[in-house]
């Protein structure tokens, strides 16, 4: 926060006197402001999730021909975890071996971007987003024709004995992963592009004039300037990976299922509402503590501690 | 000095939106405890049929599942007839992609017995059961659907969920069995090979749909899927278990194998005949295999749910398409198994290599190993489900 020195006000008349009713619609201005974005949360966020909060705790035994009676069944929780705590855990690994991908291969492309194209800049941006004016399942299914057992890709890695003569790269977790590297690879770049746009570069020149070194400036300089990008970045791209479930089933096989997948199965396959209520609580909040933990070590200011 | 009035913080506003929303979810959760049950009675939910004013019918259907003109896809030879013929008006709507989708998107209408604006859907026979079951359908009238009596291949006649043939009506069948893509690999006669023949070791896939996937298995053990026991339901998953820890099954998949049967990704699966009956006409050498064993039989039933207001006209457009000459236009685009017997002979007429087609016109022989998966409960149901989706992996 910016400290700032108490001012003596220039003209004390001016700012004593506000007229009273005024300032009765100045204090009521912001709630009207959010009231129409609070409304829509409400009604399409707060009242659905309270849905699903009351649906994770009706009474397992119930059918959907039948009805079910909520009974407070918190012992719905442990029995999910119980049940598919495997999916969880791939859930999370998947989406963490992906966003250290994406970070490897994002961050340098966003800072070439930002800092290098030079008039080539626009047109690499658009590079970037193009992809995603296609659907994201045309894009994944576009996926399964490259890393085809035939393909061109997994013949060159054979013929270099990185694959085995019978390996494959489609239905393994490297398809997943790399499925949802690609997928939201763009949720990182582009955040953090931003933030590396607006990098000053007369403090890279200072830095030198100091005898930094190149990677003492990396990481004295650049990285601490594009922290915000970098933490907004790695949030957009973590959150809906761990909850994908698109990746999982068009590249991968039964054993690579994650937790969105079992989700999915409850809801509509299955039809055992308690349980898939209950995971998608689990999963949320699960992914909210790693969110605030993150946040609260990222030290941005919009978290209330 | 007068004291300023406090502004407000971002904390404040933030704490304040967050209580605000707690007391309105407190008052959720009072208000709505539970849910009803979902299951209707014909006494509890009347519908009302207003076909002799209303020259109407909303008509909600597969895509790909009616013919088309070749010059003109927005032209439908069959059903134009009948709107010439009826003067009846038909919205055909393509808005049933997935049994279980379209299950959720009109499950929390018809449990409270109100209309989905559509007259007649046609879902998968196992969505019938458990939507009959739910009491979600509405009886035909044998009398306004001659026939239907009349025409019905009698392998489905009388199936568990419908035994009085009047509340669910085949609009086209199939067959599940095996496929293989003779490019990539040797012929494959049965589900054992499929499941561990070595050289097609993580090259198979089976079908997500459990009824399929673990009839083929029961009827590979000796076993009948019209009328099994739990036992024997267990060693047919114990089966597929084995094949998946194995490696063998490679994944488990809807529609969506068929690229990749085509690409050669995989050698052999599980299929169903009416899409490998299009794979063959663009590479001969992707095969449709009836196992000895048997195979299955299933159905997309039309049906008139609850509320629809156009019963008679529904009746109307399906005693129509049991006219075997419709049904032959029909099925000459379409490939799927024909439900109407004396097709046949009309094809004949049309194009007589499908007339041949055992795939569309299956004989006598075939017919008598294909089975109709039994009619589950909803205990079933969800317990032989969620052990499937156990081994599967979801």
């Amino acid at each position: 926060m910016t400290a700032l020195a108490p001012v003596p006000a220039p003209s004390g008349q001016a700012a004593e006197a506000p007229p009273p009713p005024r300032r009765g619609r100045h204090r009521l201005l912001p709630y009207l402001l959010l009231l129409p974005g609070a409304a829509w949360l409400g009604v399409f966020f707060a009242a659905p999730m309270l849905q699903l909060g009351a649906a994770s705790l009706y009474d397992p035994g119930g059918s959907l021909s039948t009805g079910y009676v909520l009974t407070w069944a918190f012992g719905n929780y442990p029995a999910a975890v119980q049940a598919y705590w495997p999916q969880f855990a791939r859930a999370f690994g998947y989406a963490g071996i992906a966003l250290v991908l994406a970070l490897l291969t994002g961050y340098p492309l966003a800072y070439a971007i930002a800092q290098k194209a030079g008039r080539w800049k626009n047109l690499l941006l658009v590079c970037v987003v193009a992809p995603m004016f296609t659907s994201f399942l045309v894009r994944t299914l576009a996926w399964k024709t490259i890393l085809s057992d035939n393909g061109a890709l997994v013949g060159l890695l054979r013929d270099v004995h990185l694959l085995g003569p019978d390996g494959r790269l489609l239905a393994t977790p490297v398809a997943v992963v790399l499925g949802l590297t690609y997928n939201f690879l763009p949720f990182l770049v582009l955040p953090l592009y931003a933030s590396l746009e607006r990098l000053d570069r007369r403090l890279l020149e200072a830095a030198g004039d100091l005898y930094a070194s190149g990677v003492q400036t990396f990481r004295r300089v650049t990285l601490p300037l594009s922290m915000p990008g970098l933490t907004a970045g790695t949030l957009l791209f973590f959150i809906p990976a761990t909850g994908d479930y698109i990746n999982a089933e068009l590249l991968g096989t039964p054993n690579e299922y994650m937790i969105g997948n079992v989700i999915d199965s409850a809801f509509l396959v299955r039809l055992d509402y308690p349980q898939g209520a209950a995971l998608s609580f689990l999963l949320m909040a699960a992914i909210l503590a790693l969110v605030f933990g993150y946040l609260r070590r990222a030290g941005t200011e919009e978290v209330p501690r | 000095m007068r004291i300023p009035p406090k502004p407000l913080s971002r904390r404040g506003l933030f704490t304040g939106t967050l209580s605000s929303a707690a007391l309105l979810a407190a008052g959720g959760v009072l208000a709505g405890c539970g849910t009803r049950a979902a299951t209707q009675t014909e006494e509890g939910c009347t519908s009302e049929d207003r076909s002799a004013t209303e020259k109407k019918l909303a008509f909600a259907n597969w895509p790909q599942y009616m013919d088309v003109e070749e010059s003109d896809p927005s032209k439908r030879p069959t059903l134009d007839a009948f709107v010439a013929r009826t003067g009846i008006q038909v919205t055909y709507t393509e808005d049933i992609n997935d049994n279980n989708e379209f299950f959720g998107k009109v499950q929390n209408q018809l449990a409270s017995c109100q209309s989905i604006d559509r007259d007649i859907i046609v879902l998968s026979d196992w969505m019938s059961a458990r939507m009959i079951r739910l009491g979600w359908i509405q009886k035909l009238d044998p009398a306004k659907v001659p026939n239907v009596t009349a025409n019905l291949l009698p392998s489905l006649l009388n199936r568990s969920f419908d035994p009085e043939n009047r509340i669910a009506v085949p609009w086209q069948a199939g067959l599940a069995g095996l496929a293989y893509n003779g490019t990539v690999t040797r012929e494959i006669r049965t589900v054992d090979e499929l499941l561990t023949r070595p050289d097609l070791k993580g090259r198979v896939t089976a079908l997500s749909e459990m009824r399929d996937t673990i009839g083929l298995l029961l009827q590979s053990n000796g076993h009948d899927p019209a009328n099994f026991t739990t036992a024997q339901f267990d060693d047919a998953l114990a089966k597929l278990k084995r094949a998946v820890d194995s490696g063998q099954i490679r994944r488990f998949t809807g529609n969506d194998y068929a690229p990749e049967l085509a690409r050669g990704d995989i050698a052999a699966c599980v299929a169903w005949s009416g899409d490998v009956i299009q794979l063959s006409g663009e590479d001969e050498k992707i095969r449709f295999v009836s196992p000895e064993s048997g195979v299955l039989l299933y159905s997309d039933n039309m049906m008139v749910p609850n509320k629809a207001t156009h019963r008679g006209n529904a009746e109307a457009l399906i005693n129509y398409y049991y006219e075997p000459a419709v049904a032959a236009r029909l099925a000459a685009y379409v490939n799927y198994i024909c439900p109407v017997k004396g097709a046949q002979a009309e094809m004949e007429k049309i194009d007589p290599a499908l007339a041949a087609n055992p795939l569309i016109f299956p004989g006598e022989d075939l017919l008598r190993r294909a089975t109709v998966f039994m009619a589950l409960d909803e205990k079933q149901e969800r317990e032989y489900e969620s052990r499937f989706q156990q081994v599967i992996g979801a």
